[in-house]
C-alpha cells in the first residue's frame, strides 16, 4: 500500500473532466512532481488531495485513511499555494504560528517550534517583519514553514517556484531538494516547467488534458518517453515516421523513409507492435551527429546557446528542419547527418 | 461553510442573502407597491372609496400647475446636476492630477464641509443671499449698491447655486476615483502619439473618466429632482418643486392617492431622464476617436 | 500658467465650499436672536443655553440611537449580502443587487411616502424603529458598495491557507477574514452613521412624536428666535466630527508605522 493513493478519480466543473479517471501511488518520503501544460488538470488534482475540491468519482488516501469525506482543515495535509497566501495582517512569527494556536501549545513550546522552523527556513530574526516587507524569496520560505511546521503527513506545493524571478527559482530548487531531504516529509508538487521537474523530483508523473501520461524517473522520461506529447513536453525531440518490417527476440526493424532500414533494440520500443504497424520514431537533438556521410541536409538557422549551438538542418523531402545541437559549427553549410540506432525510440503513432 | 470548494454551497449564497432581500423586499417593494394600488383609488373622508381609477393620473397629467412644477424640477434638477459636475470636475482633476503628496490632505479639506448638518448648510445659503444677507451687506458697506439686490433669493437660481454647494463631494468624491484609475502610461502613450495637453484630456482623459462622470450624474441628479428642503428655504413661491406639492398632498391637504399618483410619476420621469442621460452619455464618448 | 490656473481654481472652490459652512459658527457667537448681518456683538450665551434646551438634547439622542441601530444593521446587512455575491456565483446576483440599489434611484421623498402608506395600511404607529427601516433604504446600498470593494480585493487563497493549516469555517472568518475586511467595515458603519444622523426628508414622515435632530432643526427654522443655540449644537458637531476624523487618521497613521501591520 503506497502512501497516497489515488484511485480512478475525477472532476468536472461545466464541461469536459478536467481530471480524468487519474490513479496514481506515490510511495512515503518521495519528491513526487506533476508536470504538465496549464490546464492539464494538475491543480485541481492538488486541490482535491488537499480537499479543497471534492472528486465527483474516485477515492483519495493517505497512510491508508480514506480522505473524501474530510474536510481540509482536519486532513493531514498542508500547501503551499501559488501566491504563497501570507495573511497581510499578520507578521512573519504570527503566519509561521498560525496552524499551531489552535493545539494550544504552551507558549514556550510554540515559540521554540516557531524559531526552529525560522531557522530551517533560514529566516532567523525576520519572526518580527510585516508580511509586507518581505521579498518574493522570503514569502516562499514563509509559506513552506508555515506549511513544515504542522508537520503534515503530505506537504502539497502549487507552482512554489513560479513567482520567483529566474537566479532565485534556480537558487531555490536546490534548497527545496535540501530541505526535503532533511524533514523527511513526502512532497507533491505541480509545476509546469520541465526543467524544476527534472531537477527536483524521485518520480516524475507527465499530466495533459486531465489524463497522465507517464510516471517515471527523471532519467527514465527523458531518456525513454513513452509518447509523443511526453517526448515533446519534455525537452525537445525530431519524430520520423516508420514502418515496422521485422520483429526479433530483442529487436525491432523498421523502415524509416529518409533514414533508410534501422534496428532498434526492443526496449526502446514504447509499445506492442505487429509487422507492417506504424511507429514514430524520435531522437533528442545532441543524439544526432555531424558525419562525413549520412542523410545531407544544408545549415539553415544557427542559434549559439553557450555551451552548445542548435542548428536547424533542411532535408530534402521532410517539410520539418531538423534540430541538431552540437558543440562546435561544422566546417560548411552542407552537412551530413548521423542517427545513432540505439538514440533511436520507438513511440506509438498517436 | 469556508472550508467548501470555491463551485459548491450555492444555498448558503442564498440564505446569506436572504436577510438583505427580506428587509428590502418589506421596505422597498411593499411600500412602493402600496404606493401604486393608492395612485389607483379615491380619496373619500379619511379612507378610500372602493373600485379602481385612473382620475388621479388624468389630475396628475392633465393640470397645469402639476406640469410646471413637474418640468421645473426636472429642469432645475438638471440645471443643479451640470453646474455641479463642471464646477467640481476641475477640482477632481486637480486632487487627482497636481495635487501630489497633499492629496490625502486636499480630500479631507473638501469633504469636512459636509460633516455639517445638510438641513444648516442650506439655511446658510438663505443667510447668504438673503435681504439683509452676507453679500448684500458686503456690497453696500462697499459702497457698489444702495439697495439690497432682491434677485439673489426665492427663486430657481438660489435652488441650483444652493444645490450645486450641497452635493459637490458627490461630484467630486466619484470623478476624483475614476480619474485616479486612469493608467498614467494611457497619457503617455496618447502624448508619444501626438496628442498635445488638451487633445489629450479630450481623447483619453475625459472619456476615460466619463464612468464617473455618469455615477455622480446620477447620484446628484435622483435625490435633488425630489428634493424638499431646499425648494422649501430658498426657493419661495417661484421656486417649489414637485416634492413640495407631494409633501402637501400626503400633509395638510390629506389626498394620499393624488400624493401617490404624484409621487409615481415622478419617479417614473427621473427614471427616464436619468435612463436617456446614461444612453446619451455613452453614445457620446462613442464619438471619441 | 496652467498649472496656476488650476491651483488658484482648486481655492477657489474651497472658498465656496466653505464660506456656507463658517457663516453657521460665526452667528453662533453673534449676540442677537436674529440670523442677519451687520453682526451685534460677541457671546457665549447660546452655548450656555445648550444644555438647558431638553428638547434639542431628546432630539440629539433619538438622532444617535437610530444612527447607531441603522449602522450596525446596515453594515451587517452589507455584510451578508456582499459575501453572498463575492462568494458564491449564483444565479440572479445581478438582479439582488439591482434590487438592493434600487433606493439610490428614487427620490427621498418617495421612500418616505412609501413607508408612510406601509405604516398606515399595517396599522403601525410612527416611531423612531420606521425611521431606521427608513434609512436602511438609503444606508444598506451603500454599505454593500463599500464591503463589495473589500472582498473583492481579498484573496480567496488566504481563507483556503487557513483551512489548509487547521482552522474550521467560523475561525477562519475570525482570524483572516474579520480582520482583513475591517476597514471595510468600519468605513460603511461610519458612511451609515452620518448618513443616518443627517436624513432629513425620511425621518419627518415617520418620527412622529419622537423627532430625530434634523427634523427638530427644520422646526426651529420657522422660529428664528430658537436658531442660535441650534447654530450652536451644529458648530459643536461639526467640531467633534473634525476631531474624530483627526483622531481616527492619526490612529491609521499609527497602525501604518507598526511594522506587525503589512500592506
Amino acid at each position: 500500500m503506497s502512501f497516497l493513493s489515488i484511485k480512478a478519480v475525477s472532476k468536472a466543473f461545466a464541461g469536459p473532466p478536467v481530471v480524468d479517471n487519474v490513479d496514481l501511488e506515490v510511495p512515503q518520503g518521495q519528491f513526487f512532481t506533476l508536470l504538465g501544460p496549464s490546464g492539464c488538470g494538475k491543480t485541481t488534482l492538488l486541490r482535491m488531495i488537499a480537499g479543497f475540491e471534492t472528486p465527483d468519482r474516485g477515492t483519495i488516501s493517505i497512510d491508508g485513511e480514506a480522505m473524501n469525506d474530510i474536510p481540509p482543515h482536519l486532513r493531514p495535509t498542508n500547501m503551499v499555494f501559488q501566491n504563497y497566501a501570507i495573511f497581510p495582517h499578520l507578521n512573519v512569527f504570527d503566519n509561521i504560528a498560525y496552524g499551531l494556536r489552535k493545539q494550544r501549545l504552551p507558549k514556550a513550546e510554540l515559540r521554540a517550534r516557531v524559531e526552529a522552523m525560522l531557522a530551517t527556513v533560514r529566516l532567523e530574526g525576520l519572526g518580527g517583519r510585516g508580511a509586507g516587507q518581505l521579498s518574493g524569496g522570503q514569502r516562499q520560505r514563509v509559506a513552506l514553514a508555515r506549511a513544515l511546521v504542522r508537520r503534515p503527513k503530505l506537504l502539497l506545493l502549487d507552482e512554489p517556484l513560479a513567482a520567483l524571478d529566474k537566479r532565485l527559482r534556480e537558487a531555490m530548487q536546490i534548497e527545496l531538494r535540501a530541505l526535503q531531504r532533511q524533514v523527511g516529509i513526502t512532497f507533491l508538487m505541480v509545476t509546469h516547467d520541465q526543467d524544476e521537474a527534472l531537477s527536483l523530483a524521485d518520480q516524475v508523473a507527465v499530466m495533459s488534458s486531465g489524463r497522465i501520461l507517464q510516471i517515471a524517473s527523471p532519467r527514465e522520461l527523458y531518456e525513454r518517453p513513452n509518447c509523443r506529447e511526453v517526448a515533446d513536453f519534455i525537452g525537445q525531440n525530431n519524430f520520423f515516421h516508420a514502418t515496422v518490417k521485422t520483429i526479433d527476440a530483442d529487436s525491432v526493424t523498421v523502415n524509416a523513409g529518409l533514414l533508410g532500414v534501422v534496428t532498434l533494440a526492443k526496449a526502446n520500443v514504447m509499445c506492442a507492435v505487429a509487422p507492417g504497424d506504424r511507429l514514430l520514431l524520435a531522437i533528442r537533438p545532441e543524439d544526432i551527429a555531424f558525419d562525413d556521410a549520412g542523410l545531407a541536409g544544408e545549415i539553415a538557422a544557427a542559434t549559439f546557446l553557450g555551451e552548445t549551438s542548435l542548428f536547424q538542418v533542411r532535408v530534402a523531402g521532410r517539410s520539418d528542419p531538423v534540430i541538431v545541437s552540437n558543440y562546435f559549427d561544422p566546417p560548411s553549410k552542407a552537412v551530413h547527418l548521423k542517427f545513432p540506432p540505439q538514440f533511436l525510440i520507438g513511440l506509438p503513432e498517436h | 461553510m469556508a472550508e467548501k470548494g470555491r463551485n459548491q454551497g450555492a444555498e448558503n449564497g442564498y440564505l446569506l442573502l436572504a436577510p438583505t432581500l427580506l428587509v428590502m423586499g418589506l421596505a422597498l417593494a411593499a411600500p412602493l407597491a402600496l404606493v401604486a394600488i393608492y395612485s389607483l383609488k379615491t380619496q373619500s373622508g379619511i379612507g378610500l372609496s372602493d373600485g379602481w381609477t385612473l382620475a388621479r393620473y388624468g389630475e396628475v397629467l392633465g393640470r397645469a400647475s402639476y406640469q410646471v412644477l413637474f418640468w421645473r424640477s426636472l429642469a432645475v434638477s438638471g440645471a443643479v446636476t451640470l453646474v455641479t459636475l463642471v464646477l467640481a470636475y476641475p477640482m477632481a482633476y486637480f486632487v487627482a492630477f497636481r495635487a501630489r503628496r497633499a492629496k490625502f490632505l486636499w480630500l479631507i479639506a473638501l469633504t469636512i464641509p459636509f460633516w455639517t448638518s445638510y438641513l444648516l448648510r442650506v439655511f446658510s445659503w438663505k443667510i447668504i443671499l438673503g435681504f439683509d444677507g452676507l453679500i448684500n451687506s458686503g456690497l453696500m458697506r462697499l459702497g457698489l449698491i444702495d439697495h439690497p439686490l432682491t434677485f439673489l433669493l426665492y427663486n430657481p437660481f438660489a435652488v441650483v447655486v444652493t444645490l450645486a454647494h450641497a452635493w459637490a463631494a458627490f461630484a467630486i468624491l466619484p470623478i476624483y476615483v475614476s480619474l485616479e484609475k486612469i493608467d498614467r502610461a494611457l497619457l503617455e502613450a496618447a502624448t508619444d502619439l501626438g496628442d498635445g495637453p488638451l487633445r489629450r484630456f479630450l481623447r483619453v482623459t475625459l472619456p476615460l473618466s466619463m464612468p464617473g462622470v455618469i455615477g455622480a450624474a446620477i447620484l446628484i441628479f435622483v435625490p435633488t429632482t425630489g428634493d424638499y428642503v431646499t425648494p422649501t428655504l430658498v426657493g419661495g413661491p417661484a421656486g417649489s418643486m414637485i416634492a413640495n406639492m407631494i409633501e402637501v398632498q400626503f400633509g395638510r391637504i390629506g389626498n394620499w392617492p393624488l400624493g401617490s399618483a404624484l409621487a409615481l410619476v415622478s419617479m417614473v420621469a427621473v427614471a427616464m431622464v436619468a435612463g436617456s442621460f446614461v444612453l446619451l452619455a455613452r453614445w457620446a464618448a462613442a464619438q471619441v476617436r | 500658467m496652467r498649472k496656476h490656473a488650476l491651483l488658484l481654481y482648486a481655492f477657489a472652490y474651497l472658498a465656496f465650499l466653505y464660506v456656507p459652512v463658517l457663516v453657521l459658527p460665526i452667528f453662533s457667537f453673534n449676540d442677537s436672536q436674529f440670523i442677519a448681518f451687520p453682526l451685534t456683538g460677541f457671546t457665549t450665551r447660546w452655548y450656555a443655553a445648550l444644555g438647558a434646551d431638553s428638547a434639542m438634547l431628546h432630539a440629539l439622542v433619538n438622532s444617535l440611537k437610530v444612527g447607531t441601530a441603522t449602522a450596525l444593521l446596515s453594515t451587517l446587512l452589507g455584510l451578508l449580502a456582499a459575501r453572498a455575491v463575492t462568494r458564491y456565483r449564483l444565479r440572479g446576483t445581478g438582479a439582488a443587487l439591482g434590487f438592493i440599489s434600487l433606493p439610490l434611484f428614487i427620490p427621498d421623498i418617495v421612500l418616505g411616502i412609501s413607508l408612510l402608506l406601509l405604516l398606515g395600511v399595517a396599522g403601525l404607529p410612527l416611531s423612531l424603529g420606521a425611521v431606521v427601516l427608513g434609512h436602511l433604504l438609503v444606508c444598506v446600498p451603500f454599505a454593500l458598495t463599500v464591503l463589495i470593494a473589500r472582498f473583492e480585493g481579498f484573496d480567496r487563497d488566504l481563507e483556503e491557507a487557513s483551512a489548509d493549516l487547521g482552522e474550521n469555517g467560523w475561525m477562519t472568518f475570525w482570524r483572516v477574514t474579520f480582520p482583513l475586511i475591517l476597514p471595510g467595515i468600519l468605513a460603511s458603519l461610519l458612511l451609515a452613521f452620518i448618513t443616518s444622523f443627517d436624513e432629513f426628508l425620511v425621518a419627518y414622515f415617520l418620527s412622529g412624536t419622537e423627532p430625530t435632530l434634523p427634523v427638530y432643526i427644520w422646526g426651529q427654522l420657522r422660529f428664528p428666535e430658537r436658531l442660535p443655540v441650534v447654530l450652536a449644537l451644529g458648530a459643536i458637531i461639526l467640531t467633534t466630527s473634525i476631531a474624530l476624523v483627526a483622531l481616527a487618521e492619526y490612529v491609521r497613521n499609527l497602525g501604518v508605522k507598526r511594522p506587525m501591520v503589512g500592506a
